[in-house]
């Protein structure tokens, strides 16, 4: 017989699936310094701060719920950049990254929904309005849970691999043209009070909290994405095992 | 010695976590009738549709018309025909239209004329202006046989190409692969038809389970030793794996 | 070799236009569809005119848009019933053309469908849509344009896919929600007499998705299709 079991396309280094690997180490590295830095950030903004003279206790959900969409979005970019790279390269590796980088964007934009929503209950009193920001968020949450649907659909994990990097890259040229179009349709929501020309207006004190929470959604997200990226890795080279013979049909 | 038509190596197929083609080799000279013989899920097709600029291969490579798989597949596709018990036709569309549809499609700017002169050929002229619909099997190969006449293509892929056919069609089809081979272009032919490979190839590869298990030319070979071959090599699960006496490249 | 693009281009779409004409299953589908749409915005509303009359150019696109979907999850029908796929994969030239050829036919079947769709709505809720004709015309021609662009390129996408017919709406609409929200305002702003300039930023942004998604979508198809 002349075949030989060298698929040599697929090869990935058993170094990084194993549980002990450097890969793996460092990212319980990560893990363990976001759940440090958010525990403190959470701790500042849930307790320590004093509350908002208006909003009352309520508003500390702002800690969390403005970087999460915030490191929500830099995910989307990640799946964006990842995409393109797979496209280009077509390393499976890339599309690794990308899938991984949107399911954690998806649980982030979950979490935003979800903050967003129990603010405005107890704000507006209704759990949900459609003021611009909800309402990109949900397109936003919408489009990127079509994209994994989408790769669990297609048979071929290739073909997965391409069709959500075509749907990652539309989705993320959208996602501009749908902030103007909603942001034009309603303005209820608060003028932003971060990214305003003239410069922050909250207090400086009240900064904190968020910055650190923001650096510490940015720690588990690696942590995430590189567990994530590794359990994928396993994935692939299970399934390069897993190879059968013939019986295409 | 003249280039070879084919000139492939280690080609690789994998589909989710089928290996379908498992580095298959192959090369077809100028002039030849090549048969791949096998099983269904052989690879048969699968090789085919590689070859032909289909589908790309999860690994190896190799010349086609001597352009390389990987960079010039719209030079190869400009010069091949691909010949399939799907007809590629539209049932909706009359046989002349057909042809006039391909031919604009492959950067042809025919006519009547030439369209006419094909229809002719094939035996079609009368029933040119009908739909495909209305055509019998027989009708619908042979106008596929009339794309290939107004194409001219220089070497042929055939996956199981008598199916269904009556017995003037196969003696047209039979008739249009030897001329191809007769003026220096050259044909692989998937079947599991024993008779009609052995009275068209002058080559037989054995295919099994996404492998080649035996290659065989035709000269001092019988028609019942070529299936004893194929019994012993390509049908049975004991025989693969034994290296038996290997005649031809 | 433009010329040759534009002839596979009106090449494809002219098969598709034929074959649609002849098996006549799109169109017919599209149109009922949008008759059974109206109706039942009516029983479903109540029939308060004046409620009716605000909604209407909401109505309008809802109306566009399901039957506008309905033949997109056709569009490729042709080529999955005769397995025409692999003889696109093995078309030599440029995968552009297809693309275009494609949707020029999207666009076409959305169009007719539209303007049966236009007049059947400006009697059943006695707007007067002759007097603004050509700016409707011109908007819904925009948002068609972009609904068909991003529509055509999915439609291929979810082609093979099991459960295609549920994929494509919801790949679809979170996408074309700029289409949709400036199809509509545009539309208010033309049947309460504005006019085209005071909505000319929705426009803007209509111009500017076509443009975009006209550019990346071809070159999106090739990755699409290929295997």
């Amino acid at each position: 017989m002349e075949g030989r079991t060298a698929v040599t396309a697929v090869q990935w280094t058993s170094e990084a699936g194993s549980p002990r690997s450097r890969a793996s180490l460092a990212a319980k590295g990560f893990g363990a310094a976001a759940a440090l830095v958010l525990a403190t950030g959470l701790y500042l903004g849930l307790v320590v701060v004093p509350p908002d003279a208006v909003q009352g206790d309520v508003q500390r959900i702002m800690y969390l719920h403005v970087p999460s969409i915030v490191t929500a979005y830099v995910a989307f970019f990640v799946v964006f950049c990842a995409s393109i790279l797979y496209l280009w390269k077509r390393d499976l590796r890339f599309d690794a990254v990308a899938v991984s980088s949107a399911e954690i964007g998806v649980l982030l934009t979950g979490i935003t929904l979800a903050t967003g929503s129990i603010w405005g209950k107890s704000t507006w009193g209704v759990w949900w309005t459609w003021d611009a920001r909800l309402t990109l968020t949900a397109i936003l949450f919408t489009i990127y849970v079509g994209y994994l649907m989408l790769r669990s659909f297609a048979e071929d994990p290739r073909a997965a691999a391409r069709y959500g990097a075509v749907l990652a890259i539309i989705g993320f040229l959208d996602i501009p043209l749908n902030h103007m179009a909603v942001q034009w349709w309603r303005t209820l929501h608060q003028p932003s009070s971060i990214l305003r020309p003239g410069g922050p207006s909250v207090a400086a004190v009240l900064l904190l909290p968020l910055g650190i929470n923001f650096a510490g959604l940015a720690l588990m997200y690696i942590y995430f994405l590189l567990e994530r990226v590794r359990l994928e890795r396993i994935r692939h080279r299970t399934a390069e095992l897993r190879l059968k013979r013939g019986r295409r049909g | 010695m003249a280039e070879a038509m084919v000139d492939a190596q280690g080609l690789t197929k994998v589909f989710g976590t089928t290996l379908a083609l498992d580095a298959v080799d192959l090369r077809v000279d100028p002039g030849e009738v090549v048969a791949l013989l096998g099983p269904n899920g052989a690879g048969k097709t699968t090789l085919l549709k590689l070859l032909a600029t289909a589908i790309k291969p999860t690994a190896g490579g190799g010349r086609v018309l001597g352009v390389d798989l990987s960079k010039g597949r719209d030079a190869i596709r400009r010069r091949i025909g691909m010949i399939s018990h799907n007809h590629h036709l539209y049932e909706e569309l009359t046989a002349e239209e057909n042809l006039k549809f391909a031919a604009v499609m492959h950067g042809m700017r025919v006519d009547g004329g030439p369209i006419f002169k094909a229809l002719t050929e094939v035996g079609l002229d009368g029933q040119a202006r009908r739909k495909v619909r209305t055509f019998s099997n027989g009708m619908k190969r042979r106008l596929v046989i009339g794309k290939m006449l107004l194409f001219e293509p220089d070497l042929l892929f055939l996956d199981e190409p008598h199916n269904t056919l009556d017995q003037a069609a196969i003696a047209l089809l039979n008739g249009y692969v030897a001329s191809v081979a007769a003026r220096g272009g050259a044909a692989v032919m998937a079947t599991h038809n024993l008779s009609r490979a052995y009275g068209m190839a002058d080559r037989f590869v054995l295919m099994r389970d996404g492998a080649v298990v035996r290659r065989v030319d035709k000269r001092g070979l019988s028609a019942d030793q070529l299936r004893e071959l194929y019994g012993r090599y390509a049908e049975s699960a004991e025989a693969a794996g034994t290296e038996g006496v290997r005649q031809g490249p | 070799m433009v010329a040759g693009l534009l002839r596979r281009t009106w090449a494809m779409t002219w098969k598709d236009v034929t074959v649609e004409l002849r098996a006549r299953e799109r169109v017919n589908a599209m149109l009922f569809f949008a008759a059974l749409v109206l109706f039942i915005f009516n029983f479903a509303l109540g029939p308060d005119r004046e409620k009716l009359r605000e909604v209407a150019p909401g109505l309008l696109w809802l109306a566009f848009l399901f039957t506008g979907m309905l033949g997109l999850g056709r569009s490729f029908q042709a080529e999955r019933e005769n397995e025409c796929f692999e003889e696109l994969l093995l078309t030599p030239g440029d995968r552009e053309s297809i693309f275009f050829g494609k949707l020029a036919g999207n666009v076409l079947f959305m169009v007719t469908a539209e303007a049966l769709i236009l007049p059947l709505f400006g009697i059943l809720y006695n707007l007067d849509i002759w007097a603004y004709l050509p700016s409707l015309a011109l908007v819904a021609f925009l948002g068609t344009v972009g609904f068909s662009t991003l529509g055509t390129l999915l439609a291929a996408m979810t082609a093979h896919l099991r459960a295609r017919e549920v994929m494509l709406p919801l790949l679809l609409f979170p996408l074309t929600v700029p289409v949709i929200l400036g199809s509509v305002h545009a539309t208010e702003a033309i049947l309460a007499g504005q006019g085209l300039g005071q909505v000319s930023h929705w426009l803007k942004l209509l111009c500017g998705f076509d443009l975009i998604f006209l550019v990346v979508s071809p070159l999106a198809f090739e990755f699409v299709l290929e295997e």
